[in-house]
């Protein structure tokens, strides 16, 4: 795995960002920097605001109030979203289309140079060269996970954001993943993930931040100790 | 060029999971037909009535495969969420729309080849003479039909109540489309063929503004 050059490395910084949908608050007022390199687990419970903060993260959602920036800015093209990996609750990959056809559409997407070359080498990553022809359809769930983080990974994005990426996963498709965020993190690339208690994935935090009703409750930075933000009775 | 390199990977997609499903040509195709073989059979018009009937039957037979073709479009990008996956990987989002545009295009235009010959020998239109003015016509209505479907297509697909939502944007907004091609092809099938300049400009005029409407505006469209 390629990681990303130094000048490649990408912080965020939320400043009063709300989001609403009708009346309902998703996000209110969070305001939280996340410096280039720092791989940051988010905790909370089910309607917390986690995904809707990675979907702001990702710039698929605007906010209703506040705003994202990056450092160094992001401006000209590719956009910055090129810059973005992003593993959601759902696969982002076409059941109609083979595993190996999923890959090389956003590979040539993402103007990734030979790409052939790139999905042959991820579809061996995650375990998937001998099925790379079947349909997505006739996937078990954690198989159409494999393929969803290798589509996230396709371009060794300078950012990652990853909403409960484990689900479905089987022991060593956990251990595999872990071993890949470790190798990515090791290379300055920044992480985001939301998390379900402690596991081989959130020892790779170096920081912890809890939401609750779409408020920043706890964040490690701020004295709260790593473990007590992620474990099951907190989160 | 990123546009243009984008919007060819994605239609390549459209391409390939419909003529792997056969969803959307099968079930238009098989609908129009039932409509058009039904009414010859109901009214079995003579020639002169065809010429009179024809152009305007022929195109409610082509709004129907269109709004039976345009809203799976978006609507089978929310189904994995795919749609924010090409919102991530494409430089240019117009791409996304670009793409969707040619293949319903497409789709739609293979479905008019498919029925203008049944049409011809069940309503005893001959229209061996017209095929390059009548193909111009059926495309420039079949791509204003394309560009306000795909348009409302995208809106609809993000909101409730989306599959009654579609026919209720697209019909006011098509009258002057579908009024402008039945005018134009009825000139066509005449006794006297001619090509209608005026309704063909009418066409282009709104096919251009549709185009650039959505061109500018066309990100938003997008957005959750």
């Amino acid at each position: 795995m390629v990681t990303p050059p130094e000048a490649r490395r990408i912080g965020l910084r939320f400043e009063n960002v709300d989001k609403r949908y009708g009346g309902l608050y998703a996000l209110r007022r969070v305001s939280l920097e996340i410096a280039p390199g720092e791989c940051v687990a988010f905790a909370g419970r089910n309607g917390s605001g986690k995904t809707t903060l990675l979907r702001v993260a990702a710039q698929l959602v605007r906010p209703s109030a506040g705003k994202l920036t990056f450092s160094p800015a992001q401006t000209g093209a590719p956009p910055a979203t090129k810059n973005t990996g992003f593993v959601a609750h759902a696969t982002m990959v076409y059941d109609e289309l083979t595993a190996e056809e999923n890959l090389l559409l956003f590979a040539r997407l993402l103007e990734i140079p030979e790409p052939a070359k790139r999905v042959e080498s991820l579809l061996r990553e995650v375990g998937l060269s001998e099925r790379r022809d079947s349909l997505v359809r006739t996937f078990s769930r954690g198989m159409r996970q494999r393929v969803a983080i290798a589509r996230a990974l396709l371009h060794e994005p300078s950012v990652l954001l990853l909403d409960e990426p484990s689900t479905g996963l089987d022991p060593q498709g956990v251990t595999w993943l872990a071993e890949t965020l470790w190798r990515l993190h090791g290379g300055g690339s920044t992480i985001l993930m939301s998390l379900h208690g402690e596991s081989e994935i959130s020892a790779l935090a170096t920081r912890g931040i809890r939401l609750d009703a779409g408020v920043v409750a706890a964040d490690s930075r701020s004295g709260a100790s790593l473990r007590s933000i992620l474990t099951p009775a907190n989160a | 060029m990123s546009l243009l390199s984008n919007t060819s990977v994605l239609l390549g997609k459209e391409l390939r999971t419909e003529f792997r499903s056969r969803e959307l040509l099968t079930t238009t195709v098989v609908f129009i037909l039932m409509v058009v073989v039904l009414f010859s059979f109901t009214f079995d018009p003579t020639r002169e009535e065809s010429r009179r009937f024809g152009p305007g039957l022929l195109w409610m037979a082509f709004l129907f495969a269109a709004s039976l073709m345009l809203q799976p479009g978006f609507l089978r990008e929310q189904t994995n969420d795919t749609l924010s996956a090409l919102r991530l990987s494409v430089s240019d989002p117009f791409a996304i729309f670009l793409s969707k545009l040619c293949a319903n295009t497409l789709f739609l235009l293979i479905t008019e080849l498919l029925l203008l010959p049944i049409f011809a020998v069940l309503y005893n239109v001959p229209l061996l003479g017209v095929v390059p003015q009548l193909a111009l016509v059926l495309f420039l209505g079949s791509l204003g039909l394309s560009v306000t479907g795909t348009t409302l297509s995208a809106i609809s697909a993000q909101a409730r109540m989306r599959e009654l939502l579609l026919p209720l944007l697209l019909l006011p907004l098509l009258t002057p489309l579908l009024i402008a091609s039945t005018e134009a092809t009825a000139a066509l099938l005449a006794e006297n063929p001619v090509l209608r300049w005026d309704w063909l400009a009418f066409l282009i005029a709104f096919d251009v503004i549709f185009l650039t409407a959505v061109w500018l505006f066309g990100e938003y469209l997008l957005e959750e």
